[in-house]
């Protein structure tokens, strides 16, 4: 028999368990929805509101396009982070460290990936849904539907998807609960600031401005905005693609650091 | 839908050859052999820290051995751990209920998990139920059981696979006497009907009750294995004799019977002479006032360790 060591696992991800955990989360969504859903809907309609009515009074248009559209287009990509990167760093760390549940399914015949690919990709699919609300409230407000809208819930999913991975990953590294504040106000918010949302990175010195090429909230509000008021290519496949190399690499951390702290 | 059958290698149901896990400082398993035939149920006796949730963890590739190898169902663990995990029921000390879904619901998600195939899904929960006889209960929140249900559901949720292999650890820790029963019978029933156990226990009664087979665990390795009376007979004998005392008293006890090779052991305010059956009538007589009462694991347990298995 040959030695044991940790690389022979397997390493497959295998679609049965896959839809296992997938189908646990949405038993369990059937549950919670209300409670779930009030917060990723409610506070980035909050967000729109304020914002395009008290800084709309304000501005009338950003780069000619009415500024409570702008703000609308731009609060798609608040509510996809707020819902991936909180679910992500939270739920993870209660399922793993306090209800013990992750330990119990990986009892049975699922492995560490399937199990967090499962739950990434569950956490994207709200994140994809919850980025619409935005939008729809936009639309309320006179945002005029266009059919690059339909783009809104893969664009959503994506990102989604690479955040719900960036806060499982600090979810396996912090120490306790409370750091979570730190990666808020010090990483979260800075890269909100810095995507686009609110005002045009254009007003930011060019250094800065160089900085949101490479954070995939730039690029998501880019091609938010793109879906809605016309795509500028080659510069969303770019957006694209930076989007899915930061799932990508978050995959990797978060995966690893979620199997030392579950297998011993 | 299925993984890919192997052909079992051994006649055992789970197999360890040599398993070392060091954790950073600690040496949690230290060389442990153990074989399980299929169809028993076998125990894990040994007090806490013996290494016996480092092994269960190690059985169902939740923990990777430092050396040593390990077969399940014959499956090489780790590599092939999975497929072992599909044929394994596994029972964990703590609690990990999904609380604000019903009891069915827990099942239904692990029959989910464990790959019970959709049409026959139904079906396997409700046997899985009426197994740990909760079938009452199933629209129940599982946050509305009492503690020895929530246990049972524990188990229901680990037999809806039909599982060839089923795992407890501690399964009754905690519990009240009178509940740890219930769990007992169902523990029983489950053996009965042919399935493996493999059971890590702290509590003396539970292994004598209900295992066909104990290995006595301290510092990470199997210092005894048999039958629970045979394990009794071997290493204590039929009887002791207990004298309660004052220290004095129990003191004096132990320098009576030291002399002539008797063990002996404490137990808070008594003292346990081991192998009593042999003891001559003139030391019974110097001993005074005493009772006697058949040997127990406890006492092997002691003899072997030098350390005592309840806290």
């Amino acid at each position: 028999m040959a030695d044991i060591t940790a690389s022979d696992r397997v390493r497959a991800v295998e679609p049965t368990a896959f839809a296992g955990v997938l189908t646990r989360e949405i038993t369990i969504f059937s549950r919670f929805w209300m409670s779930t859903t009030f917060g990723s809907i409610v506070e980035p309609t909050i967000n729109l509101v304020a914002f395009g009515f008290g800084f709309g009074a304000l501005v009338s248009t950003v780069q000619g396009i009415p500024y409570v559209q702008f703000i609308g287009t731009g609060i798609v990509a608040l509510a996809v982070l707020f819902s991936s990167a909180f679910a992500g760093m939270y739920d993870t760390y209660v399922k793993r460290y306090y209800m013990k549940t992750y330990d119990g399914i990986l009892a049975t015949p699922v492995d560490v990936p399937e199990l967090f690919l499962a739950e990434a990709t569950w956490i994207a699919l709200k994140a994809g849904v919850f980025g619409c609300v935005p939008l729809l409230v936009a639309m309320a407000f006179g945002l005029p539907p266009s059919w690059g809208m339909l783009a809104v819930p893969f664009i959503g999913f994506i990102t989604g998807f690479g955040f719900a991975l960036l806060g499982m990953w600090f979810s396996a590294i912090v120490p306790s609960m409370d750091s979570f504040t730190y990666v808020q106000s010090a990483l979260l918010t800075p890269l909100l600031l810095l995507s686009g949302v609110y005002f045009p990175i254009t007003s930011f010195p060019s250094w800065v401005q160089t900085l949101a090429q490479v954070n995939p909230l730039y690029h998501c509000v880019n091609l938010v905005r793109d879906a809605v008021f016309g795509w500028q290519w080659p510069q969303a496949i770019y957006d694209v693609a930076v989007i899915v190399a930061f799932a990508v690499i978050m995959g990797f951390l978060a995966i690893s650091a979620l199997r030392r702290r579950l297998i011993d | 839908m299925t993984l890919p059958a192997e052909t079992s290698t051994t006649t055992a149901a789970l197999s360890l050859r040599g398993v070392v896990k060091q954790f950073d400082e600690v040496r949690a398993v230290d060389g442990l052999d153990l074989d399980v035939p299929a169809g028993i149920c076998m125990g894990l006796l040994g007090p806490n820290g013996a290494g016996k949730s480092t092994t269960m963890r190690m059985l169902t590739g939740q923990a990777v051995p430092t050396a040593g190898t390990i077969e399940v169902l014959g499956h090489e663990i780790p590599r092939q751990s999975k497929q072992a995990r599909a044929r394994m029921g596994v029972v964990p000390q703590r609690e990990n209920l999904d609380d604000d879904l019903t009891v069915r619901q827990n099942v239904t998600m692990w029959a989910t998990l464990l790959r019970v195939p959709r049409r026959t899904r139904d079906d396997a929960v409700d046997r899985a139920l009426g197994a740990a006889q909760l079938t009452d209960r199933s629209g129940s929140r599982a946050s509305t059981l009492s503690g020895g249900m929530r246990r049972r559901l524990l188990i229901a949720r680990a037999l809806v696979h039909e599982p060839s292999l089923v795992l407890l650890d501690e399964p009754t820790v905690g519990l009240d006497p009178q509940v740890r029963g219930d769990i007992w019978a169902l523990i029983d029933r489950l053996r009965a009907s042919g399935v493996t156990v493999l059971m890590s226990t702290h509590y003396i009664e539970e292994a004598e009750r209900l295992c066909d087979d104990v290995a006595v665990m301290a510092h990470g390795r199997v210092i005894a294995r048999g039958a629970p009376a045979t394990l009794v007979a071997q290493h204590a004998g039929v009887e002791a004799l207990e004298v309660y005392g004052s220290p004095g008293r129990l003191e004096q006890v132990e320098g009576l019977v030291a002399p002539h090779g008797f063990p002996t052991r404490r137990t808070g305010p008594s003292v346990s002479v081991l192998r009593a059956e042999a003891l001559p009538l003139s030391l019974v007589d110097a001993i005074g006032d005493a009772v006697r009462r058949p040997a127990n694991l406890e006492d092997v347990f002691v003899l072997l360790t030098g350390e005592r298995l309840e806290d």
